[in-house]
C-alpha cells in the first residue's frame, strides 16, 4: 500500500511537470472509478488525474487525519462523512449551489449525513443483501435466514462477508430491532445468541465474493448488489435477495477535503459528476446505483432491469442506512466479534 | 602498534555496521516504541488514539467484561485464539522437519557440483510473491481445483474433497510457504557432517534407526533448532495464509491484531496485543539461544 501511495505520487509529480494546466488527486476505494469518466474529465478540463486506493474507511480516515497527503477529493461511505464533518477535515464547497445540482435526485438532497448537500456528491449507492445460487436452492431468498438460519439444503455452504458493521446490522434487524446502532441490550443479546447459533452453518467468512459465488465454490453468500449482478453476468443462477427482515443501505459520497491544493478543481470534478451522462459511466463501471435523475437513459441496457439494481417494490422500504455506531455499541459489536471468530 | 592495530579495526568494525544499526534503530526500535507507547493509552472515537494514559488495553488482553451481565471473567476468547496460533505454528514446524529433513538430506548427499542447482530449486518459490503463491494454492484446492479434478478423474475420489476453510488448507499453505527456511538451515548442519562418523555406528552394528536417533540427529541439532525458529516465528504471525485458506471463520493473533486496528477501532489493544506476541517470540528466540547453547557444550 505505501509503496503504491509512493509510486503514483512519483508519477503526479513527473506527469505534473509535463502537465501544466493543472491537477486533481482522488483518494478512492479499489477497482471502483471508470478509467473513461477519468479521461474524460481530463481532456474537458486539461487536468491531470491521479488516483490512489484505499481498501477501508478507516485507513482512509487515519492516512487523512494524519496529513501531508496531498489529496483533494476522497470518497467515504455515509456513515464516515458526518466524522470528516465534524473533524473539520471536508471544505463545504456547497454542490447545491453547483450548476448541475438540478440533476441530483430529489431523495438524495436532504440526507441525515449531509442535509442539503452543503459538502458531498453521490458517487455510488447500494444494498448488502444476500446471493443464492438457485441450482442448490429454490425457496426464498429474500431474508436474512438465509445465513442465520440456513435451510438443510445450504448448510455448511454459506460465506459470510467480515463486514463486521453490516453483519452486525443484519443480525440486529433480524431479531426485531430496527436501529443498526441499537444499544438495546436484550436485542443484541439476541443478535449475539442467533449469530453464534448459525456459524456453525458457515463454510466461510471471506471476501472475493463476486469470483466465487460465479464459479459456483459458494452457494451463498452476505454479498452486495453490485458484485452480485456481476456474478449474475457471469452465472446466471446467481440470484440476489433482499431480506425482509432489514438490510444495510450504503452511499460513498464524494468530498473534497479541507487542506485540498487544487481546489476549483475539485469542484469542478463535483459538478461534472452531477452530469447524468457523466454519472451513469460510474454505474457503468462498478455496477452500483448513483444519486443523479436521468442517468438511466446513459446507462448500458442490461442495467435498466436488473433486479440487483431495482428492488421489488414490497422490499424497498426495508433497506436502512446506518450512521458510524458510537464508541460504546462499537465495542459491544466488536466483543460479540471477537467471540464469533474466535 | 598492535593495540593501534585493534583500535583501528573495532573502530572500522563500527563504522561498517553503522548503515546496519541505524537503519535497526530508524525502522525497528522506533515503530516498537511507538507500539509500546500506544499500549498505554485511550483509543479515539473513530480510529486512532487520545492522549490519556490508561492501562485499559492490559486490562483487556487478560480479561472481558461481560458484554450483558458485566462480571469480569477472564478472556477465553482471546486465550483461545492464541493457542490455535501457537498450536497451528507448532504443526507447520513439524511438518516443515518431516518434509524438509529427507529434502535436506537428499541434496547433501549429491555430488558437490550438483548441490548448487537443487538449493537453487529451493528458492525459486522467494522469487514470487506471498500472495500470489497463496491464491496458487488455492486453485489447486478448491473445490472445483486441479487436486480434484485430477483425482477425480483417475476414479480415486467420486466426489470433490473439500481441503478449502479448514485448518488442512492453512497447514498446507503455510507448510509450503515456510518449508524453505527449514530446508536450508537444515542442508547447512548436514553438508558439515562427517559421514565416517556414520559408517562408524554401522561398523559397531548400530541399526539404521539407532545411526539416524544416536548420530546424525545429535550432531544436526543446531541445524533442526535454527530450521524451527525460523519457521515457527513467521508462523504464529501469519494473516495472509490463514485469511484467504482459512476461510476466516476462526482468527489467528494476526488477523486479531488487526481487527483491533480496522473494524475494531482500538488502537491501544491491538498494540498490547502485539506487544504479547513479540513476547511469545522472544520466548521462543531465548529457548533457541539456550538449547544451542547447550548443544556446543555437549558437541
Amino acid at each position: 500500500m505505501k509503496r503504491l501511495l509512493f509510486t503514483t505520487t512519483a508519477a503526479a509529480l513527473v506527469a505534473g511537470a509535463a502537465h501544466a494546466e493543472g491537477e486533481l488527486n482522488i483518494f478512492n476505494w479499489g477497482n471502483y472509478t471508470s478509467p473513461e469518466l477519468i479521461a474524460k474529465f481530463e481532456e474537458m478540463y486539461d487536468v491531470k488525474v491521479t488516483i490512489t486506493d484505499y481498501d477501508s474507511n478507516t485507513t482512509a480516515l487515519t492516512k487523512i487525519e494524519a496529513g501531508g497527503h496531498g489529496f483533494d477529493i476522497v470518497v467515504p461511505t455515509h456513515s464516515y462523512v458526518p466524522i470528516y464533518i465534524e473533524k473539520g477535515l471536508l471544505m463545504e464547497t456547497r454542490p447545491d449551489q453547483m450548476e448541475n445540482f438540478a440533476n441530483m435526485d430529489p431523495n438524495w438532497v436532504d440526507v441525515d449525513w449531509d442535509p442539503g448537500r452543503h459538502y458531498t456528491v453521490p458517487w455510488q449507492w447500494g444494498s448488502t443483501g444476500i446471493a443464492v445460487n438457485t441450482t442448490a436452492y429454490s425457496g426464498d431468498i429474500n431474508t436474512s435466514a438465509i445465513f442465520l438460519d440456513p435451510p438443510a439444503e445450504l448448510q455448511g455452504q454459506i460465506n459470510v462477508v467480515p463486514e463486521m458493521s453490516d453483519i452486525m446490522a443484519m443480525a440486529v434487524y433480524y431479531v426485531g430491532g430496527t436501529d443498526g446502532c441499537t444499544a438495546d441490550m436484550d436485542i443484541l443479546r439476541a443478535a449475539r445468541d442467533v449469530l453464534v447459533a448459525a456459524k456453525p452453518s458457515w463454510l466461510s467468512m471471506d471476501y472475493g465474493t463476486t469470483d466465487k459465488l460465479s464459479s459456483g465454490e459458494w452457494v451463498a453468500s452476505v454479498n452486495w448488489n453490485g458484485s452480485t449482478f456481476r456474478a449474475r453476468l457471469a452465472n446466471p443462477d446467481v440470484q440476489y435477495g433482499y431480506p425482509v427482515e432489514g438490510y444495510p443501505l450504503w452511499m460513498d459520497s464524494v468530498g473534497v477535503l479541507a487542506d485540498a491544493t487544487n481546489v476549483e478543481n475539485a469542484k469542478l470534478f463535483q459538478n461534472f459528476i452531477m452530469d447524468p451522462e457523466n454519472a451513469a459511466m460510474i454505474s457503468a463501471f462498478a455496477r452500483y446505483s448513483n444519486g443523479i435523475a436521468g442517468s438511466d437513459a446513459f446507462m448500458p441496457a442490461d442495467m435498466q432491469t436488473a433486479p440487483e439494481i431495482n428492488p421489488p417494490a414490497e422490499l424497498a422500504a426495508a433497506g436502512r442506512f446506518s450512521p458510524a455506531c458510537p464508541k460504546e455499541v462499537q465495542d459491544i459489536h466488536t466483543a460479540i466479534w471477537t467471540e464469533l471468530q474466535k | 602498534m598492535s593495540m593501534d592495530m585493534d583500535r583501528k579495526r573495532a573502530r572500522d568494525g563500527w563504522l561498517l555496521s553503522a548503515p546496519a544499526l541505524v537503519l535497526l534503530i530508524l525502522a525497528a526500535s522506533g515503530p516498537l516504541l511507538i507500539v509500546v507507547i500506544y499500549a498505554f493509552l485511550t483509543p479515539g472515537e473513530y480510529s486512532g488514539i487520545v492522549w490519556d494514559f490508561s492501562l485499559k488495553a492490559w486490562f483487556q488482553v487478560l480479561f472481558e467484561r461481560d458484554i450483558f451481565d458485566q462480571t469480569v471473567s477472564f478472556a477465553d476468547a482471546h486465550l483461545t485464539i492464541f493457542w490455535r496460533s501457537v498450536r497451528l505454528s507448532l504443526v507447520t514446524t513439524l511438518l516443515t522437519f518431516v518434509f524438509g529433513f529427507p529434502t535436506a538430506w537428499f541434496i547433501a548427499t549429491r555430488p558437490p557440483n550438483q548441490r548448487a542447482m537443487w538449493l537453487f530449486l529451493i528458492t525459486i518459490p522467494f522469487w514470487t510473491n506471498l500472495l500470489i503463491r497463496t491464491f496458487a494454492i488455492m486453485e489447486v484446492i478448491r473445490l472445483d481445483g486441479i487436486l480434484n479434478n485430477a483425482l477425480m478423474g483417475i476414479g480415486l475420489l467420486s466426489e470433490p474433497l473439500r481441503i478449502m476453510y479448514t485448518d488442512t488448507a492453512v497447514l498446507i499453505g503455510m507448510t509450503y510457504v515456510y518449508l524453505p527456511l527449514m530446508v536450508l538451515p537444515l542442508f547447512a548442519a548436514i553438508d558439515r557432517l562427517d559421514f565416517r562418523l556414520v559408517e562408524a555406528g554401522y561398523d559397531l552394528y548400530a541399526t539404521r534407526w539407532q545411526v539416524l536417533r544416536r548420530i546424525i540427529l545429535p550432531i544436526i541439532k543446531p541445524g533442526i533448532i535454527a530450521g524451527s525458529i525460523l519457521v515457527f516465528v513467521p508462523s504464529l504471525g501469519a494473516y495472509v495464509t490463514p485469511r484467504l485458506l482459512g476461510g476466516g471463520k476462526k482468527m489467528m493473533i494476526g488477523n486479531f491484531i488487526e481487527l483491533q486496528f480496522g473494524a475494531g477501532r482500538n488502537w491501544p489493544l491491538g498494540s498490547a496485543l502485539s506487544l504479547i506476541l513479540l513476547l511469545i517470540v522472544g520466548i521462543a528466540l531465548i529457548f533457541y539461544v539456550r538449547a544451542s547453547t547447550r548443544s556446543d557444550a555437549n558437541g
